[in-house]
């Protein structure tokens, strides 16, 4: 049944739903809402789920580990500077292969302070060890946060996931949702058999141990091979989510109107849904132009990005925050995923919409204007920045 | 597609009433969005809020720079806010005030349709307070939405934060805005 909701009570529905056994968690804007939801789920009890109500975000993901080490289904939220904090737990729990589900309001990092979104929070997390998927809309936002938690708990991967949407723009806009009856969302994501709990005392096991130079690089060639393992399960998820959501999703990444493109965007969140507004209006006008957008960003579709844009003559890659020193870090995936292409398009840098610069069709419009001049150059262009 | 923003200050439910139509949009068969201007809230400062509705799924996601419909709950958002800017010549203005349409026009210098409802004087009548509820009641009257199923929808919405003597009061000065509106609404 379709609902008005806002994303951070389309993300809690999810949560609700899945019915973790423990959910440590901080409060911070943007994200507070999907706490605020869910203790009062606890308070009700409408869900049997251990709160932890910890005192900071690094406290937040080392509870998580602590439950999730001991076998517990374990899930989170944070957002900007909370996820800051928190980064060190996130590489640990990456590390000891616990698939933890966070959702990820994305907020601009400080300085200077700021509470509304860009994507530096995420590219903070990049290389941490959790597969990151980045939401359009609510509903896709509450679709990925059941399929996140499947991934995370299939036997092949066991990693934590990052469930990315937008913050303000998704987490406080009441959108139309059509979220699944509570039986079909919980036989979905099915029950979940921990690897070797802690507290399984008929087979005692050590979890955060340490490793030499003797070991050390041989345990993370095997979370990279755990990581290695997302792709096909990814693929899998959705598959299985098909048959009971009907929502189409295919593949790593949304072609729109790309098939038969010239010129093309490639981007990810919500600002996807304003690029579809301007590609039609484009396509009015008989300009062949298109778009990538990214579902599933670590690990990256290398293969699947490049066939998908190698019969495009120029491609706009727009990053939602700055790698200082570097170009955009969804850039940087692109040029990689192309270099071996025989026939490949010519690249262009687009920052965009850092700290909550609104995107409106316009600029989306300017940039597929630009994008007919830009000289292909690892030379960094900005969008509605006042220069 | 129709494009509304809501002047009110925080506080007054601007917000909340945004959410609230977007739900009665929704039962009317349309798609809607509902999102207030993001931002620190505080009480008593100028906020808006903003309203997509159509009849296919919406996507876009930016701000909206040229309503259809504003909405000024506040009347003293009037002159400070400038609440017409942007707003579509062809455009609906509704405001909560004692003054007439005309009075309305000579102060804004909106050419084009103007509502007035006195929302305040309706909110204490029925002994509710806010001029949020009769407020929507007005644009519901504009947007040519049943009254009964915005009645139905609304008495969900509230009942989920109230109810007995409180949740009617409210009804009543929902349906005292809506009825209010509509006169001037035909008459203009």
């Amino acid at each position: 049944m379709r609902k008005v909701m806002t994303g951070h009570k389309a993300v809690a529905e999810a949560m609700r739903q899945i019915e973790p056994d423990v959910v440590a968690v901080y409060p911070i804007t943007p994200q507070s809402e999907i706490a605020e939801y869910y203790a009062e789920y606890v308070h009700d009890g409408i869900v049997h789920t251990e709160l932890v109500p910890v005192e900071s975000e690094h406290s937040a993901m080392s509870a998580c580990i602590g439950a999730a080490a001991a076998g517990g289904r374990v899930m989170t939220a944070t957002s900007s500077q909370g996820l800051a904090l928190m980064v060190e737990m996130v590489y640990i729990a990456a590390g000891l292969r616990l698939p933890i589900v966070m959702a990820l309001a994305n907020r601009a990092l400080s300085a200077p302070i700021n509470i509304h979104c860009d994507h530096s929070d995420a590219y903070l997390t990049r290389d941490a060890g959790a597969f990151m998927i980045f939401a359009e809309s609510a509903q896709e936002a509450y679709d990925y946060t059941l399929i996140a938690q499947k991934i995370a708990e299939h036997p092949k991967v066991r990693l934590p996931g990052i469930v990315n949407l937008d913050g303000f723009t998704l987490t406080h806009t009441a959108d139309v949702v059509e979220p699944l009856e509570d039986e079909a969302a919980k036989k979905f994501v099915g029950d979940y058999q921990p690897f070797s709990p802690m507290l399984d005392v008929d087979r005692p096991s050590t979890w955060g141990a340490f490793a030499m130079p003797d070991y050390y690089f041989e345990l993370k060639r095997a979370q990279q091979a755990g990581m290695e393992e997302v792709p096909a399960v990814f693929l899998h998820t959705q598959e299985a989510f098909a048959k009971v959501a009907a929502r189409g999703y295919r593949g790593f990444f949304e072609g729109y109107r790309l098939k038969d493109a010239e010129r093309a965007l490639v981007l990810m969140g919500s600002t996807a849904g304003t690029a579809k507004v301007a590609v039609d209006e484009l396509r009015a006008r008989g300009e062949k132009v298109g778009l990538l957008k990214i579902w599933l960003w670590r690990p990256f579709p290398y293969r699947e990005v490049a066939q998908a844009l190698a019969h495009v003559n120029k491609v706009a890659v727009m990053d939602r925050a700055l790698s200082f020193g570097a170009m955009g870090a969804l850039y940087n995936d692109v040029c990689a995923a192309l270099v071996h292409e025989k026939n490949k398009p010519a690249l262009v840098n687009y920052i965009y919409g850092l700290g909550g610069r609104d995107v409106s069709t316009d600029h989306i419009l300017h940039v597929f204007q630009d994008l007919k001049e830009a000289q292909p150059a690892h030379t960094l262009r900005f969008v509605g920045l006042r220069e | 597609m129709i494009e509304i923003r809501w002047h009110g200050r925080g506080g007054q439910g601007a917000k909340t009433i945004s959410q609230i139509l977007a739900r009665i949009n929704l039962r009317h068969g349309q798609y809607a969005q509902a999102f207030p201007e993001f931002g620190p809230e505080r009480s008593g400062a100028p906020i808006r809020a903003y309203n997509r509705i159509a009849d296919k799924q919406i996507i876009i996601h930016s701000g909206v720079y040229n309503p259809d419909v504003a909405v000024v709950i506040d009347e003293s958002l009037l002159y400070s806010e400038n609440p017409t800017a942007g707003l579509k010549p062809d455009g609906v203005l509704v405001v909560n005030t004692a003054c007439s349409p005309e009075e309305i026009r000579q102060g804004a210098g909106f050419p084009g349709r103007i509502v007035t409802v006195d929302a305040d004087k309706i909110a204490n009548e029925k002994g509710t307070g806010f001029a949020n509820v009769p407020m929507l009641g007005a644009v519901v009257a504009v947007l040519g939405v049943d009254l009964a199923l915005a009645e139905d929808e609304l008495r969900q919405a509230l009942g989920e934060r109230m109810s007995g003597a409180v949740l009617q009061k409210n009804l009543d000065s929902f349906r005292a805005g809506y009825l209010a509106a509509k006169e001037v609404y035909v008459a203009g």
